[in-house]
């Protein structure tokens, strides 16, 4: 009982960590068609320029200026790049973005070469906050519950009370009418996709100290945030918000019980072959929950993609 | 000669070509491993080590067989043993016989697989096999061959010194193992459990586990169920960001006691562990960095970081495997007769930089050396890792470690 609360707070993290990359890029592909690659990778230049940063002026300023220029970059990259390949089609912007990724991760390792970067937990929050039965919550998971939760209702609030939200919301369904309403649409566009890659910076800064700064970071979170937003239903919000915590929890509560499908089997009435090392089916006979955890997520994506095409939350056919 | 960038170039080919023609005495050593791609850190790093181990142990020395120097030749396997035998083969066509690899027990494989083949049907250019780090055992058991020498301590070697040291300790009662699920990974786990069930019986193994390797996000529900199995001790033969993850996440989360490894120094590692794995993790290895055991060993490593601030010397052993090779070609009076060479490191007892006495075990070519048990802390380090201030200090010692264990190998010489 004690284990099942403490791992709905790890799964909360994790799901409030994947929910920071999955909402800049719901947003960025709904209103661009963009599937953008290099996300992930703006999630990893946030958490080295931070390191950087915090060398010389503390963890907090990192926290403060990382995501500004993961930001102008990420809508530098809109402004000069994607914008003009935009003309081009869907499949060029795609290879643009995929080049991207590639040559931010050659980049990186230029700059801060192939080892772990010693980025750690700043002092004020390097304690215990508190334990359940022995398992300790450190604070600065605590911290990441606050700051991704903060973003979250930040985000929610810009979208749907404001003006700006307004305009963006027009725009994602009906860009020549905004535009003909002499707004600024390319400028929303640039707007918006600084703002996501700035989340994803967000991300990363706070990820960077717990998960590791290495320039394979991208790598491993990169395509289980494309997962997230299918799942959610592309552009929707609260979609990203429900299918990021889902994950979190589905992952974390199968490497945290070692359940084994032979006894799900036996429990649904199927009884163990005798000679299992010999059986077609000793794979499926001798797989554990630890062991397909990570591919969890994908399944439910399949399942998904079969029963309800446009995620969760979405409102239009994919 | 109008441009002056194809003039300098001309004359850089001249001064090379004559260059070569001058020292044509040189003893060349193929340094097979991977300098670029994921894992170029470690081979660039352990590049540094064997240029420098060259330099200063030997060509400073006045060479071997009264003059020749030793030459580092470095080629780029990318981690892979398909890449590796082309390297191989060209080292070999440019007259190399000696060939230095030690990154991946599956490159370790196929080259010793392709060197026992070549040396077969090509007696007049035989070459010689120095495995300074693969430490999978079968490599000095069932796969073993004449031409191949291994300087690091295997797997096994390793597992037996830890549990050595853990069967000492009264307060280990119960002991979580946890592991990359490939070869490697399992290696450890199986040698974990039967030295284990044999030393100390009473001993609880209250969890033996392998996850994906490389793709682990998060360690946090690994780490919740180690702390909740009640371990006193974790074995882990985790490396890269995979140790760093699991470390930090069992840490994190409340775990206290001794965490087991292979690799968890150096290469970032230490600094990114810093204060935290202070007092928990402990690395088995060979070669005493801390405290420096000699004024020798403190004077090379002053003049490496020198050369190299950034770098460390993470693989001591190097210096193992240039100064035994120098001893055997001066013993057998060539650097071609590699049979002679083999036959001369062959038993051959050294006195290592390090410290410590080894010797090179004719049954199997398994250099039997002293182990240690090292705790990553700040206190009382005199060589850091990673510019960090923290490093790795010496605390138990298992000498001449696994000296009488059994091998499968039935050596074939020439």
């Amino acid at each position: 009982m004690d284990l099942i609360l403490v791992n709905i707070i790890d799964g909360l993290v994790t799901g409030l960590l994947l929910f920071m990359l999955s909402a800049g890029l719901t947003l960025i592909f709904s209103m661009m068609g963009v599937l953008n690659f290099a996300h992930a990778s703006f999630y990893m230049l946030g958490a080295y320029f931070a390191y950087q940063i915090s060398l010389a002026l503390g963890f907090w300023m990192g926290l403060l200026i990382a995501p500004l220029i993961v930001g102008v970059m990420g809508a530098g990259v809109e402004r000069y790049g994607l914008r003009r390949v935009h003309q081009y089609g869907h499949v060029p912007e795609l290879i643009f973005t995929f080049g991207l990724a590639l040559l931010i991760e050659e980049l990186v390792q230029f700059i801060w070469g192939k080892n772990q970067m010693p980025y750690q937990v700043p002092d004020v929050l390097n304690f215990t906050a508190f334990a359940i039965a022995g398992n300790s919550i450190p604070a600065y998971k605590i911290f990441m519950i606050f700051i991704s939760v903060a973003i979250f209702i930040g985000l929610l609030y810009v979208l749907t009370r404001t003006r700006v939200g307004m305009i963006i919301q027009a725009a994602l369904s009906y860009p020549r009418t905004v535009e003909s309403l002499g707004h600024n649409v390319p400028l929303i566009f640039m707007g918006v996709f600084g703002v996501g890659t700035a989340l994803a910076g967000v991300a990363g800064v706070i990820a960077g100290p717990v998960l590791g700064t290495f320039p394979g970071m991208a790598f491993v979170l990169g395509s289980i945030v494309f997962v997230t937003i299918v799942i959610g239903g592309l552009g929707s919000l609260w979609g990203a918000l429900v299918a990021s915590l889902l994950i979190g929890w589905v992952t974390t509560f199968a490497k945290s019980y070692n359940i084994a499908m032979s006894d799900i089997l036996n429990g649904i009435g199927f009884s163990t072959p005798e000679n299992l090392s010999d059986s077609l089916w000793r794979d499926l006979w001798t797989v554990t929950s630890p062991q397909i955890a990570d591919i969890l997520p994908y399944i439910l994506m399949v399942l998904i993609l079969i029963f309800r095409p446009y995620g969760l939350f979405g409102k239009r056919d994919a | 000669m109008r441009n002056p960038i194809k003039f300098g170039l001309v004359a850089a080919l001249a001064a090379s070509v004559s260059a070569s023609a001058a020292m044509a005495d040189t003893v060349k050593i193929a340094f097979i491993d991977p300098l670029s791609g994921p894992f170029a850190g470690t081979g660039t790093n352990g590049l540094h080590q064997y240029e420098f181990a060259a330099d200063r142990l030997v060509n400073e020395a006045g060479g071997v067989l009264g003059g020749d120097m030793f030459e580092i030749v470095a080629f780029d396997n990318k981690i892979s043993p398909k890449e590796s035998l082309i390297q191989l083969q060209v080292a070999i066509d440019q007259g190399i016989r000696y060939i230095a690899q030690g990154n991946s027990s599956g490159v370790a494989n196929a080259l010793t697989e392709a060197i026992e083949k070549h040396n077969r049907r090509n007696p007049d250019d035989r070459v010689l096999f120095l495995n300074y780090s693969a430490v999978d055992p079968a490599l000095t058991n069932d796969k073993c061959n004449f031409w191949h020498f291994r300087f690091d301590a295997n797997a096994d070697i390793k597992m037996d010194a830890l549990t050595d040291v853990m069967a000492g300790d009264d307060s280990i009662k119960k002991v979580y193992i946890i592991g990359q699920d490939y070869s490697f990974g399992k290696a450890v786990a199986a040698a974990a459990v039967k030295n284990i069930s044999e030393k100390r019986p009473d001993i609880e193994i209250v969890g033996n586990e392998l996850h994906p390797i490389g793709k682990v996000k998060d360690f946090t529900p690994y780490a919740r169920k180690i702390v909740s199995s009640g371990a006193d001790a974790v074995i882990t033969g985790n490396w890269g960001a995979d140790m760093l993850g699991l470390g930090k996440s069992v840490l994190e989360n409340g775990y206290t006691g001794p965490i087991f490894t292979y690799y968890a120094a150096a290469d970032g590692i230490t600094a990114a562990f810093g204060e935290t794995g202070k007092g928990s993790l402990r690395l088995v290895a060979e070669g005493q960095i801390n405290p420096p055991v000699s004024m020798r060993a403190t004077e090379y490593y002053n003049a490496f970081k020198e050369k190299y601030p950034e770098g460390n010397i993470s693989q001591a052993r190097i210096t193992n495997v240039i100064e035994m090779l120098a001893k055997a070609i001066n013993e057998a009076g060539s650097a071609t007769d590699v049979v002679a060479v083999a036959n001369a490191l062959e038993g051959m007892e050294h006195e290592g930089l390090w410290g410590g006495k080894m010797m090179m075990r004719p049954q199997d070519h398994q250099l039997i050396q002293d182990v240690h048990i090292h705790a990553h802390t700040d206190d009382g380090i005199t060589f850091d890792y990673d510019n960090s201030g923290f490093g790795l200090v010496v605390e138990n010692t298992v000498t001449m470690a696994a000296m009488d264990s059994p091998t499968t190998c039935e050596m074939k010489r020439p």
